[in-house]
């Protein structure tokens, strides 16, 4: 199943802030691919939620990408599509921003681990 | 439920064959448990090895965040400059695999060949030394969260296969294996019951010739208690008994 959709995946996307996004730029995980596609989007206040769901869509639609890394206060915006994605590939990460501290009992994946540590 | 069982005829050979049947079964759940218990082994590990990334990850990225705060302080604000200069991923991941009871795991890694230098001149009047040093910082966290992000895919995948597994599980031990069961029962039953037809078939056709031979008993002595003449009497052997034609 998830076996054969992994190869040729070697990117990073990210949906955060601009400073999370600069940091992960200065990384050195921004791409634009051969249709000007940038691999990340920078969310603010005036991003509305449709942008970013249709672009959280558009990024574990693309074939090339391995990790989504997702601001837990936007992944907070989306939580609906979030808990409903499930694949394997590309593996959706909630990562902590500078404004809002990291916290586990949101995580989609840490709420399901605690669920299974708990029993 | 008791009386589900497969649909066959009820001979001994069909006995031998499902009894061979049970055998498989049983074996194909031992090592289906064993695979699962393998698994769920594996599983444990990870979703520990996750809880720990986890809570040290908001630490790192606390640091990230910090880092760059220095670099905005003493450079300005270069997220722009950095979004336009983003052409081409520097920090890229490969997959492989891992081989867990048959499970093929994917795990990330940071792809070292393509690991060029981006943004060298960025900042280069000002405060190049900061973004060098966010840099590195930045470079450590994303290594840090492709790592968790094997872990992750790690642990959807096995998450899978166990439910996966499990399903098998429960199916051969409560529906596969007490089907069979039944079929075994229903098969031995029958072949009671023919046992036991034949065996009364057997009786009574005994106790038919023990009558049989009574009657002819009887029958004989009376031809033997009714001529009794003087002694002289010479018993007609060959007429007495009339013998079939033999024919060869």
């Amino acid at each position: 199943m998830a076996q054969a959709t992994h190869k040729g995946r070697t990117l990073i996307a990210a949906i955060g802030d601009e400073d999370t996004i600069t940091g992960l730029l200065l990384a050195g995980i921004g791409d634009i691919d051969a249709h000007q596609r940038p691999n990340f989007l920078v969310a603010d206040s005036k991003t509305t939620q449709a942008t970013i769901e249709e672009k959280f869509t558009s990024f574990t639609q693309r074939t090339d990408i391995a990790i989504i890394l997702i601001n837990q206060h936007i992944a907070e915006d989306i939580r609906g599509i979030l808990d409903e994605y499930s694949a394997a590939f590309p593996t959706v990460l909630e990562i902590p921003s500078k404004d809002h501290p990291y916290d586990p009992s949101k995580d989609s994946v840490l709420k399901r681990v605690q669920l299974l540590l708990g029993d | 439920m008791a009386a589900v069982r497969d649909n066959v005829f009820p001979t001994r050979m069909n006995l031998t064959i499902t009894k061979t049947r049970l055998k498989g079964a049983e074996t194909g759940h031992s090592l289906l448990k064993r695979k699962s218990e393998a698994l769920t082994t594996r599983f444990r590990v990870i979703v520990r090895k996750i809880e720990d990334a986890k809570l040290k990850m908001g630490k790192i990225m606390q640091n990230a965040s910090f880092s760059l705060a220095e670099v905005a302080y003493i450079t300005g604000d270069i997220s722009y400059q950095v979004r336009e200069s983003a052409k081409h991923a520097t920090f890229r991941v490969t997959a492989k695999q891992e081989n867990v009871s048959g499970v093929l795991l994917p795990a990330f890694e940071r792809d070292s060949a393509t690991g060029g230098s981006q943004f060298e001149l960025t900042g280069l009047g000002r405060g190049g030394q900061q973004i060098q040093k966010a840099r590195a910082v930045y470079t450590r966290a994303v290594e840090m969260l492709v790592e968790l992000a094997s872990l992750q895919t790690a642990f959807v995948v096995l998450d899978e296969v166990i439910k996966i597994t499990n399903r098998r599980v429960n199916a051969i031990e409560y529906v596969i294996i007490p089907r069979i069961e039944n079929t075994i029962s229903h098969i031995n039953s029958e072949l009671d019951e023919q046992d036991r037809e034949e065996f009364y078939r057997l009786k009574k056709i005994q106790g038919k010739k023990k009558d049989r031979a009574k009657a002819a008993a009887a029958a004989q002595k009376e031809t033997d208690d009714a001529p009794v003449d003087d002694g002289r009497h010479v018993r007609d052997i060959l007429s007495e008994q009339v013998d079939e034609d033999i024919i060869f």
